[in-house]
Formats: structure tokens, sequence, C-alpha cells
């Protein structure tokens, strides 16, 4: 299977039932996936006129309490950010795939990670996160995939899983987690279905707060959601940081670049470890402390001109130089071009 | 004492926010009361537009989901994919059907989506202050046509029934008023006949409404009713222009 199936098999395994989406390149397995297997286990696949309106009909969706999911890649998920940002706001549960490929504008089809801004710092207009998830291979994509949905219904708010091209693309054994029973959620007693089915109560989904106070009072309630994710949900791995002297930090594709050029960089010699973020957003901030006394620098690599390099000059606060390293445009930096970078910071090797 | 008249149950107790003269009051009325006589209150979900009905989602007594500009459509059919046995509709104005939605209505009707909307044409931009609409008439002055609308550069009117009663899969598509009593009642009809296709899983459904606007026509509201009557219905002629089960 490749990255894209497995990720749409994961949704159907995590019980999503609808689908709504619009073709773009590199996440089309997705959508046809779900368009082939849905309707299999009783659920609804919609191609949509647009990606305005297939976030809208998630929103729709999620609204009335379904688990459902999209998928799309850079240039659609732009044209989504209006839709998420009322997804947000009106705290609906739903999942979002971005298989990025390299921009601005129309830009290209490779991978690329350039759209961290977006995707962490909020995206679409207003105060709000959505959750971000960044798999590295794709065991890690099944497996997130299917704790997104729960994730989402957990605090009621979108959840990303945030990819590339690349591991859209490839090709690895997973082994799937079986369809479970919904772990211990909160019931969906918000959901609009009608209210014949909730006992006269009316239900309605919104975002609009005409009244400054109303809408603070309620940001305030959004960002205190917020920081029980940053409480609760922050992952990350720190792979052979021991006795590293110099810190890589990458997520996703430029993460396993990261670990073949630390292999190299140990055959000749050099004491690299990684710091792989998880979770873009609630990012890793307090992974750092755990390396950051024995570290002489930190080389953040990213196929970006440099993103989630901002989010590691917050956690290292000058505390350790940082250099950057950074392949754009869909070019993949190799493990040669690291290892130079780690022997320029050292001083190591021929 | 002799009840000879009450609001429909299909509303809440939330006082109407609408201009003096402004029909949307009446069309409220003409939903609510036809989902409480088809019985379906309790299964319907609306969905509220950007636009003077903004606050719908406050007035009719269901479920109800607040859409962004022009997408109505869209959360309606994600809606209605997923509780197919709901009476969901939208309930929008020209600018955000006929100009920002566009694209979410021709194909919410395009692919048949069993689900009813309840579009409320007053040929200008109400909440945002009376700016011009692709539905102003030629001539019409608003505050982004000052000299009237001009064919040339800011083009004619869209017919939004005209359009939509080309698609094959639209089942019920009428233009209806509210200028008058008789109309009035004309326009429950058809309100409740586009739910009942809905019930019978028949398919899309739009039923248009010519309201008034008073406050931005710069007319008194008995100015403004004559002024659909005189004015408006000789560019939106009133009938049906789609009916699968034919007859009106």
């Amino acid at each position: 299977m490749k990255g894209n199936e497995v990720i749409a098999a994961a949704a159907i395994n995590a019980g999503c039932r609808y689908f709504f989406g619009y073709p773009i390149t590199p996440q089309n397995e997705i959508p046809e996936y779900m368009a082939r297997e849905l309707p299999k286990v009783g659920g609804v696949y919609v191609q949509a006129e647009s990606e305005v309106a297939a976030i809208n009909m998630v929103y729709g969706a999620a609204g009335a309490g379904a688990r459902v999911l999209t998928s799309s890649s850079s240039p659609g998920i732009s044209l989504m950010q209006e839709g998420i940002s009322y997804i947000a706001g009106a705290e609906l549960p739903c999942v979002l795939v971005n298989i990025m490929r390299a921009g601005p504008g129309l830009g290209g089809v490779q991978p690329s990670q350039a759209d961290y801004f977006q995707a962490t710092k909020g995206g679409g207009h207003g105060d709000y996160h959505v959750l971000v998830l960044a798999p590295a291979n794709l065991q890690e994509a099944a497996d997130l995939t299917q704790s997104a949905f729960d994730l989402a219904d957990r605090y009621r708010n979108p959840v990303m899983v945030l990819a590339d091209g690349m591991i859209g693309q490839l090709m690895e054994p997973v082994e799937l987690l079986p369809a479970r029973p919904a772990v211990d959620l909160p019931p969906k007693d918000w959901a609009t279905t009608g209210t014949a089915t909730s006992g006269g109560r009316r239900r309605v989904i919104n975002s609009l707060y005409l009244y400054p106070d109303q809408l603070e009072q309620h940001v305030h309630a959004l960002y205190a959601k917020y920081a029980a994710m940053e409480h609760a949900e922050v992952r990350y791995e720190l792979h052979q940081c021991d006795d590293a002297e110099v810190v890589i930090v990458a997520y996703g594709t430029t993460s396993r670049i990261a670990r073949s050029a630390i292999e190299k960089c140990r055959r000749l010699g050099l004491r690299v470890g990684l710091l792989r973020p998880i979770t873009l957003y609630p990012f890793p901030f307090a992974a750092f402390e755990q390396v950051i006394a024995r570290t002489q620098a930190f080389l953040v690599v990213e196929m970006s001109m440099g993103q989630m390099l901002d989010d590691v000059k917050i956690a290292v606060a000058g505390r350790k130089p940082i250099s950057f390293y950074g392949r754009t445009g869909g070019i993949v930096p190799t493990p040669e071009e690291v290892v130079k970078q780690v022997q320029a910071l050292l001083g190591g090797g021929p | 004492m002799k009840t000879v008249y009450e609001k429909s149950a299909g509303l809440t107790d939330v006082p109407l926010h609408y201009c003096p003269g402004c029909t949307h009051g009446i069309i409220h009325k003409l939903v609510a009361e036809s989902l409480v006589e088809l019985g379906v209150l309790g299964r319907a979900i609306a969905v509220a537009p950007v636009g003077c009905a903004v606050f719908a989602y406050d007035y009719f007594n269901c479920d109800a989901q607040e859409a962004a500009h022009g997408r109505a459509p869209a959360v309606a059919t994600g809606i209605k994919r997923v509780h197919p046995d709901a009476i969901v509709f939208t309930y929008q104005g020209d600018g955000d059907l006929a100009s920002i939605g566009m694209a979410e209505i021709v194909h919410a009707a395009m692919r048949g989506e069993n689900l009813t909307v309840i579009f409320v044409n007053n040929a200008i931009y109400g909440m945002t202050g009376g700016q011009m609409a692709p539905t102003t008439l030629v001539g019409q002055r608003t505050t982004t046509s000052p000299l009237g609308r001009s064919r040339s550069g800011q083009g004619a009117p869209l017919r939004i029934c005209e359009m939509l009663a080309t698609i094959e899969a639209t089942a019920y598509v009428a233009r209806v008023s509210v200028h008058t009593v008789p109309r009035l009642t004309a326009a429950k009809r058809a309100i409740k006949k586009a739910f009942q296709l809905q019930m019978d899983n028949k398919g899309f459904s739009l039923v248009e409404v010519l309201s008034t606007c008073p406050t931005n026509w710069g007319l008194s509201p008995v100015e403004a009713l004559r002024w659909v009557e005189q004015t408006m219905i000789p560019v939106y002629p009133l009938g049906v222009y789609k009916d699968l089960e034919g007859g009106t």
C-alpha cells in the first residue's frame, strides 16, 4: 500500500464514514480509496465541486455528529482555510490530511514542507489552532491517522495529518490497527440531529458572537482547550541524543534523511542525534530541555526556507547556536548534504 | 377567549431583528408553519446564511447550523448525507446564493441533493448596507451603483430559477412573492410542496421568494410592496420553472 492508501484505510478503521474532497496531486489515492471502500462499509463519498465546498461539507457532517475526513494538497488546503477557521470557531471535530507539495502559487507537485506556518500558526482568520500530527513513516501515518479521530472528538477541534508527497507515494509494510471500539470519549450531545432525537432541546452550530465580551470569552475557552492540548498531547522522538554534540531537528520526510545522515556521521565519529517533533502543534518545546545541556549546536533541516526554524529558536532561546539547512521547490535534501552541514559545524571528517 | 391567531410553534420567542416593512419575517413564518403542518419540525435542520438572515438559527425552532457566506448548500449536503431522514433546508439571500455561493448552489442542484432551499431575493445586499447584488435590476441605484446598475460593465440580473430549472436533477424550482395576501398563500403552498418533495425523497427543491428591502431601497414599506409588483416581477416572473411531478 502507498502512504496515501494507508492513511485512507486507517481512517476507515477509525470509524470514519464520510469523505468530502476534490482531486489534486499528489494525494489522489486518498479520495480514490475512499470512493472505492467507503460504500462497502455503509459510508458516503462525495466529490465536491471545489475544496471550498468540500470543507463546508465536512463542517455540515461534523456538526451532524459524524466522523469525517477530507484530504488535499497545499493549494487545496489554502482554499479550505476559511472553512477550517469556521470549524475551529464552532468547535467541530474533523480530520484533515495535507499531503504537501511545493509552493507558492501553483508551485509544483514534488514534496515540500513549506506549509508548516499555515498548518501550525492558524492558517485562516482569527485566534485558533489546529492540532497537527506529522508522521515520518507509514506505520506512524496509520497510527496517527487513527488517533487523530479520537483527538478531534476529545477536543472538538480539527486535527491535521501533515505529510508530503514523498510519504504519500512511499510503500512500506504496515500493520493496521484493528477497527476498535470508540475510546472513552465525551458524547456528541451538541450535534444537530433534529430536536425529536434530543428531547426537544435545540442544538445550534455557530461561530458568530457579535458582542465583543462574549466573543472574547469564547476565544478564551478555545485557548483553555489549546492549553490542555499543550499539556497532554505533545509527542516527539529523541534518537541518539544521549551523547549528541549536534542535534538535528527535523520532522516527517526530512527526519528520515536526518536519520540516514546520523548513521553516516556516527561512522565518521561525529556525535549527532535527532529531535523529531511528531506533534507540530503543540510543538515539543520542553523536549529541547532534555538535550540542550550537552548539545553544542542545533541543525534544523526542512524542505522549506525555514519555518519550523522559528519554533526551534523559541525553544532554544539564544542559549545555543542554531544552523539551518533547507531545500525547497520540491527538492528533497540528501543525507550527504546533511552530513556536510554537520561537518561544517563540528569540523570533523574529510 | 377564542384564539384566532398565534405564533407558529416553528418559531422561537426570540424577537426578530429585521427592519420595519421587510418581508423576511413573513417568509420565516411561512417556512415555520410549513414544517409544523407537515409534522417534520422535530427532524428539521436549518442552515442559516451570512446576510440579513444570519440569525435565522435563533428564530427557527429546530436544530440549525450557521454557514459561511455562500456555503449553505455545501453545509446542508454534509448534514443530509449523515442524516438522510432529517429535513434539511438552507435559507439564503441573493448575495449569498447568487453571488459568492453560486458554485455551491449549482452543484448541490446538479447532484440532486435531497434538500430544500429557501432563496430570498430582494435585489440588494441588505445586511452590509445596500450594495449592488447580481440580482440588482438594471438602472437600480445602490451604494455601489450610485448612478444605477449599468448593463455595460455591471451586467443584467441573474435569474436563478430559470438557470437552475435547466439542471437535470432539480425536482422543483419555483418563484413566488409575498407582497399581497393571495401571493403569500401561493408562496406557502410552494414552500410546503418543496418540503413535501424532500420528505418523499424526490431530490433538490428551491423556492425563490421576492422580498422587500424598504431600508436600502429608500422606500416606505407600502411603496416597497408596490415596487415588487411593478418593478421586480416584470424582471423576475413568478411561476413554477421545474416540477418533476407536473402541475403546480
